[in-house]
Parts: structure tokens; C-alpha cells; sequence
């Protein structure tokens, strides 16, 4: 096939990929995630186990060792026999915890410190990346194999420049969907959908290529197995030796779980544990139909082709021996969704170990107070260190391979990560089932195992070092392997004994092993108004519109209005793990100190949480509903009646307040009519006087014209004039009327004319008027300078539409928030100038005869207030009586 | 010295208080908020001493009362004539020596002063 | 009104063995892996040692697909079942 050819087909492919991917994450982002929620696309994408690696390397691998290549696939079997109560529970404690990545776990379990996790992820680094150089190096061999032109003269793809296409290409993918949104839970439909359809792909392909071979080449079943017997009798290489066999499929078994693309794919993409009922004993399946063919194709090829052919391509060159060019393009492109899957899934894995346990601690620690100037710092940072991570990590695996040239060191990599991640598998199990543990344990076990591995297994893989002498008939590998986790388990096992967690950690501890939420301690003052730096922090990870919602259905689950929920342990533990499923929870637990004010954690404190724990877990379900329950009714109950006794009080005070604002205009007016009749005042007094009298007057018209309306409003007999009308004119007009107030105030408008072109059927006039005030309100309280006002349109959910209103000046203070909408608010404000302070007021009541509302919205960096409208007005009851 | 000290946000209605006592030959000085009133006080010695209640930061309640405990005695037997805008029903502070409510009949008010200033 | 706990312990008495069973599971995946390489090396090596290999595997992921299928059952049951208790307690009160 021309390599013009494959390159379109390929192309072809990647397009679909994208296409698919891109579907997936606009469906999730609808809210439409169902069918992308099935187990079925869960056990596919778990299918990224079997990468370049096994796909090419195990009919390679089978062809010089016979069965052993079958450990790789029968490790990962035997641990997801356990899937039932080992998988489910750790991806239980993982989802609990909203655990990122491996790293992430470890660090959450050994009292979220950063520190081991780094360390983690520096393994993971070591160990990764040059598997992604291998998935590089057989991407672009297979290219070579096929092709039928000799690729070295092709300019664009010789000398390495496929595997800079792919290497490009992939970091491109990944980028794209893999850092689309910082989530609070790290989930990438887009990706996993893809990834399972490379799974589809890979499967098919390896399964039409073993059909053919053993109905097409050989004479079926029976006819195969004889040739494999005469095979494996001619070859010493066949025999199978114990201690290996066991040592690959422990590393193997270890593996599926502690590799970082595999722990992404397992527990962090996972929606919930449920989903491992069925891949359980579907993964499995799939192995097992990739493996099966593995022992055929390798006979076949070895018997079919040349000896100097290399059995590691026997998948390529084997149907193309046979002239079936479109079986070889479809075993191609399974190649290819082989290796382009593992890196993908493997750089995401990594980029977010980087970004989360590297440059983002190391972000914090440079600038300690992060000024609140760029609302969307942290975010923004974040975002961009995983993409820098994932461009490095591909880069470097792209200069490991044009480093090693092709060479068959870089074969022997997919066992040395094997190796390499399985060192942190004690740490990881004896966490989730031994409250003992601890973090100096797990510091000793994973450094001594890791370098033990670096000593005997990674260096020497590299060229590096020799491999350690043994005694003649054990295998050295097994040996490694054997004597790196054996120390690693005693180091851990040890200093677990003799040290002393501190309470953070037992807290953990027993979290993770006896699977209850942890409570988070907080010597805070428990007051709503102390909520608000923490909104402000947590916008900053996820954006505004997330932060907001979360923090109000926070709110409504206490029983509470509005944005501020109190700070209960509930509330903390809860947010600091959503932070955790954004930046890992040791930054998560460090920003909240930080905010919240570190609360030291003493050992009487520990035993109140045991207590809880202990109580908690004995009451049933039933109960604790049912207290909630009651807890909640009891606040809205409570919260009633304080509203029922301040509205008694309020009504005496609205009386009063009444007569104030009315007689103080009626005491300049009664004043000066009288001065007036002094016989010798001067004209220029005159004239002042009657000035005056004239402004007392109007005053008192306006605040009469504002009470009656509100009265009306307030009665809901306000005649709506509905019709549809252009938001961006109605904002217009708003900015222009407004700007009478305080006029020699320059204000910076910032707006999203694009957004603004939206058609709302409403009343257009009263609307002006709450555009009017709010803005007006603006520019007479924002103190910033320069002044900038920000307004900003989105439809929300259900076809209305929202108006975000923010200034930059110091805000409301929140003890005041929840007065501002009341009537005379402003009464003993010194800047209340002219009004009476009934605007705010009106625009409640507006807003509320039109079916929506106004709020004031917290922590945006100044005053915002949110005006949401319905999609149309509701239709008064008695509006048919009227029109008759 | 002052003969009268007046503290007033509203400054209408400053203007007009001024106005007639200024006409009667006193000497009116004038504070419009409460923050600084009491301190206002000290600093004028004056021989009356007309307060609104309804001020902003600190209410004319609060003036009259801190001006009663203050220690200089002289200081605190000085005459105060309140302002209050609430009405009859609710006229307040038992320690002022006299209430007037707004609006008010500009005789009145004279008659009032003269009468605490004599 | 008898038969509604005995219910309840038949339900949680099944799902307590099938819990057992896998837990056993894995085990006895291992041994049936590891132990013919161990004891006759020479015959688990080649295509008898494929056959026998193949043929675990494909029970092995039969045996735990049935069992996870009766352990959702069994947790479904005992799930209803104390559901069942919960309500009675209710027209108790």
C-alpha cells in the first residue's frame, strides 16, 4: 500500500477519533451522559491495558518464550476475580476521597502529604515514559513495514519524523480533551469514548487476524495444536520457569491496578463501583479473546516467514505475506488505536500527577497570597501546567526514542513500568486495609523498592550498570522483582510499627480502611459570613457559575437561602474533597487552612471523631435520613418564625420610617412657605427659598410615586405590559439613563455585545427600571479606581436568561447582603443621597411579578447582583377577569 | 461663645433653623452628623444645643445621652432641644429638656429657643 | 409476620456466602495458575499446557460472572428485604 494511502486512511481514523470524542463531551456537557455512563464503555476503555506493547509485542514475546507472554493477561484476570470486594472498594474510597491519580491516593491516605505524593509521581515519570517512547517506536515501525515505499525518502517521515507526527498529533488530542475544563471531578468523556472505540478497533482487528490464521492458514483448531506442540519441542526458549512465571504474574496483576493510565481508566473515569459487576468478568473476556490467537499467529509466522523476520511485526507481515492488504491496514490501524490510546490516557494520567503534585504546590509556595486581581488565576494555571505537562511528557518521550534509535532496549520497557509501578502497590493496599499504616512506613517501602528497581531493572534496561549476579537457575528478573517488593513490604510493614502518624493521618486512616466519611475539624466561627472567602477561593479553582452552584446547593441542603451555607464539618469535608478532585488533596487540604485558618487536629479530637464514627455507623440509614430530615425542617421552621417576628417588628418600623421620610421634606417646605412671608428678604433669598420648597415638593412626590408602586407590585396587581424586546437595546438604554448619576464618574463598561443579542418576552420597561437602579446603585457605591463595571448575559437551563451585574469596588459586607432588598435599607447610610431606599425594594418586586428574581451574589470581587428572567412571564389568575 | 449649637444631616432644613434663629439675633453654629457630635459639643460650649434624632452613624439618642454622663457638669446640664421626625407618639429621650416635631410652626420654634435661652 | 425476618436471614445468609465465594475466587484463580508451572513444568509449557491454561481462563470469567450476578441479586434482596422491615417499624410507630 502507498504510503500516501495509509496516511489518508490513518488520517481518516484520527478524524473519526476526534469526531467522537468531541460528540461524547458535548452529550456529557448537555447533561445527556447516559448511554457514555454504560459499564460497557467503562470495561472498553479499561482496554487501554493492552497497548503497542501487547498488541505487537505479544506475538513476539510468545514467539521466544512460548505461553509465559500468557502472566501479562492472566495477572490482571486473577485480580479482577476479587473485583467484587477488592476493585469496588478501592474505587469506592477513591470516588469518596475524589482522587485524581495514584499519587493522589497515596498522598490523601498518608495525611495528604504532598511530599509523597511528588514522589509518586516521579516514579510514575521514570516509568512512563519511556513506555510512550516504545508506543512512539511501534507506531512508526509499523509504518515502515507497511508501507510499500521506503520511508526514508519521504522527507516528512524518515529519520524519526513519523513518530514526531504521531508524538504531535496525540499531544494535540490530549490537550484538547484532556484539559478542556477543570472539573471537580476529573472525568473525560470525550476520551473514554474514543478510547473504547480504539478498544472495538483493536479487538477486531486482532481477532479477524486470528480467524485467518487458523482457518485460513492452518487447518482449524486441531491442525493448530499440533503445530504448536512441534513448535515448542524444536524450542528451548518454550519451557516455562516457575519463579518467572510467578514474578510477571504478580508485576502483571499489580500493574492493571498501579500504572497511571490504568488507575485513570479504573477509579478516577470511573462514575461509581457498580460499574465493576460487569467488567469484572468482561475485562477478563476481552483479555482473553486478545490473547488466544497469540500462540497461532506467533507458530504461523515463525513457520510462513523468513527467519531474519522480526516476530515483534509477525501481526503486519504475516497477512501481508499473504497478499490480504486490507486484513494488514485493519491489524494497522488496531495497532495504532493501541498505541495512540495508552499515550493518551497514560499523558493525561501523568500531566495531572504534574501539574497537581509538582507545579501547582510549587505555584502556591512561590506566591504565597495569590492577589485577587485575575479572578481566574488558579484555574487558568492549573489548566495550563497540565497542558505544559502533557507537551513535555510526550516530547520527552519522543527524544527517549530518536535517543535509543529503535533499538530493543526500549522493548524491554513495558515490564520495567510493570516493575516500576508495582513498588507502590504495598503502600497503596496496606493504606485501605491496615489503619496502622503510615506515612513514614509508606516513604521507607516505596523508596527502598524504588531503588532496588532503579538498581536492578531500570538502569540495566537502559544500558546502565550491569544486572546483578545470581545464582545460576534463578532468573534474575524474578529475583529483582521478588526481592525489591519483599523489602519494600518489610520496610513499609516496619516503619508503620515503630512510627507515630499524626492525627491528620489516623484521621485518614480511618477513613480509607473503614470506608466512613471523615469530618473535617475547624475552630472557625461557624457564621455564614465566613463562607464567603472561601466561595471566593473555591471560584478561583472551578470558575464562578460551578463555585456558585455548588455553594448554593450546599446552602439549601442546610436549609439555608442564597450563595453562604454555614461552615458545618459536613459542608468542609465535602468541599475540601470536590477541591481534591480538582488539584489533589493535599493543595485542596493546604488552600482551606489556608482560608479557614488551620485548625490544629489534637488526639482528643481524634477520639470525638472515632466516637462519631463508631455512633454514626451503628444507626441505620432510615434514622440518619430521617434526622436530616428533621434537622432541616427544624432550620426552615426556625428560620419562618424569625421572619415572622422581624416582620412584626418591621412593620412598626416601616410605619416610622414612613413618617420620617415624609416629614422631613414637609418641615423644610412648612419652613421656609413661612420665612417667605417675611416682608424684607432679599430676591437672591427668595428665589433659593422657593428653589428649595420646589425640590422638597418633588421628593415627596417621588417617594409617594415609589411607595404606591411597590404597594401595587407588592399586591401582584401590577399591569405587565408583555412583549418581546432585545436585551442589548434595553442594557443600552440602561447605561445611557444611568448615566446621570453621578456623571463625572468615567466608568469602564465591560460587556459581551455577542451574548447580549438575545430576545426576552418580558415587560421591557419595568425590566429598564431594575437595569436602571442596579446600575445607577453601581455608580454611585463602587469606590475603585479606575471604576469598571462588568455585565454579563448567559441563558441558564431552562430558557431564561441571567444578567451578572459586578463592579470592582469593596462590595456589600455580608452581614448586610441579606438586608439590601428590604425597604428603607439605607436609612442610616451616610452616602443615601436623594432616594429614600426603596430602589432595591422595587426591583425585588419587579423582578418577582415577572417571574423572576434578583440576587446578590457573594464573592465576585465587588457588588454583583444576578437578575434572572423566565423565559416568559407568569400569567396572573386573574388576568382572564381583567381582560373581560 | 455660641449661643446655639445645631446638629442636623438634613441641610434644608439646617438652612431654615438657621435662618429664623439667625434672625433673632443669635448665634447659630451647625453639625450635620453624628459622628464628631458629642465632640462638637466640647468644642463650642454653646448654650443650647438643638439635635436631631434620626442622624447618620450615631443616632441624637445616643449624643444626648453620652452629653448627660460627660463629666464636666456644666457641660452636662446644657439645654437640649430635640428634633424628631417620628411623629407625637414617639418622642424620646426623658433626659431632653424639650421635643419638637417636625414639621414644625417657625413661632413655635422661636418661642421654644427663647424660652431655654433665657 | 414471622415469615418476613426469616426471609431476612435467608437473604443475608445467602449474600454472606456468596461473599465468602468471592473471596475464595482469586485465590483459587492463583493456584490453578500457578501450581502446574511449579509441579509439572514440562507438560504446562506446551500445547496441553495452552488447552489447560485457555480452558481456566474462560471458566474463571464464567465463574465470576455468574457470581457476580447472584451477588447483585442477593444485595437487591437484601436491600428489599430491610426495606420491608424499616416499613413495618413505621406502622409500628
Amino acid at each position: 500500500m502507498p504510503f500516501e494511502a495509509l496516511v489518508a486512511g490513518c488520517l481518516l481514523y484520527v478524524a473519526l477519533m476526534f469526531g467522537v470524542a468531541f460528540a461524547a463531551d458535548r452529550a456529557a456537557s448537555r447533561g445527556r451522559a447516559g448511554w457514555l455512563d454504560h459499564p460497557a464503555v467503562y470495561t472498553l476503555s479499561l482496554s487501554v491495558y493492552c497497548s503497542a506493547w501487547t498488541f505487537y509485542g505479544a506475538v513476539g514475546y510468545a514467539s521466544r518464550s512460548g505461553l509465559e507472554f500468557a502472566t501479562i493477561y492472566l495477572g490482571p484476570t486473577v485480580v479482577f476475580t476479587g473485583a467484587w470486594w477488592g476493585l469496588r472498594r478501592l474505587v469506592r474510597v477513591a470516588r469518596r476521597h475524589h482522587v485524581t491519580s495514584i499519587a493522589d491516593l497515596i498522598s490523601a491516605r498518608y495525611g495528604k502529604s504532598n511530599r509523597l505524593a511528588a514522589f509518586v509521581t516521579l516514579i510514575a515519570v521514570i516509568a512512563a515514559t519511556p513506555y510512550v517512547a516504545l508506543q512512539l517506536q511501534s507506531v512508526s515501525l509499523s509504518f515502515e513495514v507497511f508501507a510499500t515505499d521506503s520511508l526514508a525518502d519521504i522527507p516528512m517521515a524518515g529519520g524519526g519524523g513519523t513518530a514526531l507526527w504521531v508524538a504531535g498529533g496525540l499531544a494535540l488530542f490530549t490537550i484538547l480533551f484532556g484539559t478542556r475544563n477543570l472539573a471537580a471531578d476529573e472525568r473525560h468523556h470525550g476520551v473514554v469514548t474514543a478510547i473504547a472505540l480504539e478498544a472495538i478497533v483493536k479487538l477486531l482487528a486482532f481477532l479477524a487476524l486470528g480467524v485467518f490464521v487458523v482457518w485460513g492458514l492452518a487447518d482449524g483448531p486441531a491442525d493448530m495444536l499440533s503445530r504448536i506442540e512441534a513448535a515448542a519441542t524444536g524450542h528451548g526458549g518454550w519451557l516455562l520457569k516457575p519463579d518467572r512465571w510467578t514474578a510477571l504474574l504478580v508485576v502483571s496483576g499489580a500493574a492493571v491496578i498501579a500504572l497511571p493510565r490504568m488507575f485513570q481508566v479504573l477509579v478516577v473515569e470511573a462514575a461509581d463501583e457498580d460499574r465493576l459487576a460487569v467488567a469484572g468478568w468482561a475485562f477478563p473476556a476481552y483479555l482473553f479473546a486478545m490473547s488466544l490467537f497469540v500462540l497461532p499467529i506467533a507458530v504461523m509466522g515463525q513457520q510462513l516467514l523468513p527467519p531474519d523476520a522480526n516476530p515483534d511485526l509477525y501481526v503486519l507481515t504475516l497477512p501481508a505475506a499473504s497478499g490480504q492488504n486490507w486484513l494488514a491496514f485493519l491489524v494497522f490501524l488496531g495497532g495504532f488505536s493501541a498505541a495512540t490510546s495508552m499515550v493518551v490516557v497514560c499523558t493525561i494520567a501523568l500531566a495531572t500527577m504534574i501539574s497537581n503534585h509538582w507545579l501547582v504546590p510549587l505555584w502556591l509556595m512561590l506566591r504565597r497570597k495569590p492577589q485577587s486581581g485575575d479572578p481566574e488565576d488558579l484555574r487558568g494555571f492549573v489548566l495550563n501546567a497540565r497542558r505544559l505537562a502533557i507537551g513535555a511528557v510526550m516530547a520527552v518521550g519522543w527524544v527517549y526514542y530518536q535517543a535509543t534509535g529503535g533499538t530493543a532496549a526500549l522493548a524491554a520497557m513495558g515490564l520495567v513500568a510493570f516493575t516500576g509501578m508495582a513498588q507502590v502497590l504495598p503502600a497503596m493496599i496496606g493504606g485501605l486495609v491496615w489503619r496502622g499504616a503510615n506515612r513514614h512506613g509508606a516513604f521507607a517501602g516505596v523508596g527502598v523498592g524504588f531503588a532496588l528497581w532503579l538498581a536492578m531493572i531500570f538502569l540495566p534496561s537502559v544500558g546502565i550498570g550491569a544486572p546483578p549476579s545470581v545464582p545460576s537457575g534463578v532468573d534474575p528478573l524474578a529475583l529483582a522483582i521478588f526481592l525489591s517488593l519483599a523489602l519494600n513490604t518489610l520496610a513499609f510493614i516496619g516503619l508503620s510499627i515503630f512510627g507515630m502518624p499524626d492525627p491528620v493521618e489516623r484521621l485518614q486512616g480511618l477513613s480509607f480502611v473503614s470506608a466512613v466519611d471523615p469530618i473535617r475539624h475547624s475552630r472557625m466561627a461557624r457564621g455564614a459570613d465566613q463562607a464567603e472567602p472561601l466561595l471566593v477561593m473555591a471560584r478561583r479553582v472551578w470558575g464562578a457559575e460551578d463555585a456558585l452552584r455548588f455553594f448554593q446547593s450546599e446552602a439549601a441542603f442546610q436549609g439555608r437561602s442564597g450563595y453562604l451555607p454555614d461552615l458545618t464539618p459536613r459542608f468542609l469535608t465535602r468541599l475540601e474533597r470536590r477541591l481534591a478532585g480538582s488539584v489533589g488533596a493535599a493543595t485542596a487540604h493546604a488552600m482551606i487552612d489556608s482560608v479557614a485558618g488551620g485548625a490544629e487536629l489534637t488526639v482528643s479530637d481524634l477520639m470525638q471523631v472515632a466516637d462519631e464514627a463508631q455512633r454514626a455507623k451503628e444507626e441505620t440509614q432510615r434514622l440518619e435520613t430521617a434526622r436530616a430530615e428533621l434537622a432541616r425542617t427544624a432550620r426552615q421552621l426556625r428560620e419562618a418564625n424569625d421572619k415572622l417576628t422581624a416582620l412584626s417588628v418591621q412593620k412598626d418600623a416601616f410605619l416610622g420610617q414612613i413618617s420620617h421620610e415624609l416629614r422631613t421634606p414637609m418641615t423644610s417646605v412648612r419652613a421656609f412657605s413661612e420665612i417667605l412671608r417675611t416682608p424684607d428678604l432679599s430676591d437672591a433669598d427668595r428665589d433659593r427659598f422657593a428653589k428649595i420648597i420646589y425640590d422638597e415638593a418633588g421628593r415627596l412626590t417621588r417617594l409617594l410615586d415609589d411607595l404606591l408602586d411597590l404597594s401595587v407590585l407588592e399586591s401582584g396587581q401590577a399591569q405587565l405590559s408583555v412583549t418581546p424586546a432585545n436585551l442589548h437595546d434595553l442594557i443600552e438604554r440602561a447605561l445611557s439613563a444611568a448615566s446621570a448619576t453621578r456623571p463625572e464618574r468615567v466608568f469602564r463598561v465591560d460587556r459581551e455585545p455577542l451574548a447580549e443579542y438575545v430576545g426576552v418576552i418580558t415587560d421591557p420597561d419595568r425590566l429598564l427600571q431594575v437595569l436602571i437602579n442596579v446600575i445607577s446603585n453601581a455608580r454611585k457605591y463602587c469606590d475603585a479606581e479606575p471604576p469598571v463595571l462588568s455585565i454579563r448575559v448567559r441563558r441558564s437551563l431552562r430558557g431564561g436568561v441571567q444578567i451578572d451585574i459586578v463592579d470592582n469596588g469593596s462590595g456589600i459586607e455580608a452581614a448586610r447582603q441579606s438586608l439590601i432588598f428590604e425597604k428603607f435599607a439605607r436609612l442610616n447610610d451616610p452616602a443615601r443621597a436623594g432616594g429614600a431606599g426603596l430602589g432595591l425594594a422595587i426591583c425585588r418586586e419587579i423582578m418577582a411579578n415577572l417571574g423572576g428574581d434578583i440576587t446578590y451574589l457573594p464573592g465576585q470581587g465587588g457588588a454583583a447582583f444576578r437578575i434572572a428572567l423566565p423565559r416568559r412571564p407568569p400569567v396572573p389568575a386573574n388576568a382572564g377577569l381583567r381582560r373581560a | 461663645m455660641l449661643d446655639i449649637l445645631m446638629i442636623e444631616d438634613e441641610p434644608n432644613i439646617a438652612e431654615a433653623v438657621r435662618f429664623i434663629l439667625t434672625r433673632e439675633g443669635w448665634e447659630v453654629g451647625l453639625h450635620a452628623d453624628g459622628l464628631g457630635g458629642i465632640e462638637a459639643i466640647r468644642g463650642a460650649k454653646p448654650r443650647l444645643v438643638i439635635l436631631d434624632v434620626m442622624l447618620p452613624h450615631r443616632s441624637g439618642t445616643e449624643i444626648l445621652a453620652e452629653l448627660r454622663g460627660d463629666h464636666d457638669a456644666s457641660l452636662a446640664a446644657t439645654p437640649v432641644l430635640m428634633l424628631t421626625a417620628r411623629g407625637q407618639a414617639t418622642l424620646p429621650a426623658p433626659q431632653a429638656d424639650a421635643v419638637l416635631a417636625k414639621p414644625f410652626a417657625n413661632d413655635e420654634l422661636r418661642a421654644m429657643v427663647r424660652r431655654m435661652l433665657v | 409476620m414471622p415469615d418476613r425476618p426469616l426471609f431476612l436471614e435467608r437473604a443475608s445468609f445467602r449474600r454472606r456466602r456468596l461473599g465468602d465465594a468471592a473471596r475464595v475466587l482469586p485465590v483459587l484463580a492463583a493456584a490453578l495458575i500457578v501450581i502446574p508451572v511449579w509441579w509439572v513444568p514440562e507438560q504446562a509449557s506446551f500445547a496441553g499446557g495452552a488447552v489447560w491454561l485457555f480452558g481456566i481462563w474462560a471458566a474463571l470469567i464464567a465463574a465470576i460472572g455468574v457470581l457476580h450476578r447472584a451477588l447483585r441479586r442477593a444485595d437487591a434482596a437484601t436491600l428489599r428485604a430491610s426495606r420491608d422491615i424499616a416499613g413495618d417499624d413505621d406502622h409500628a410507630l
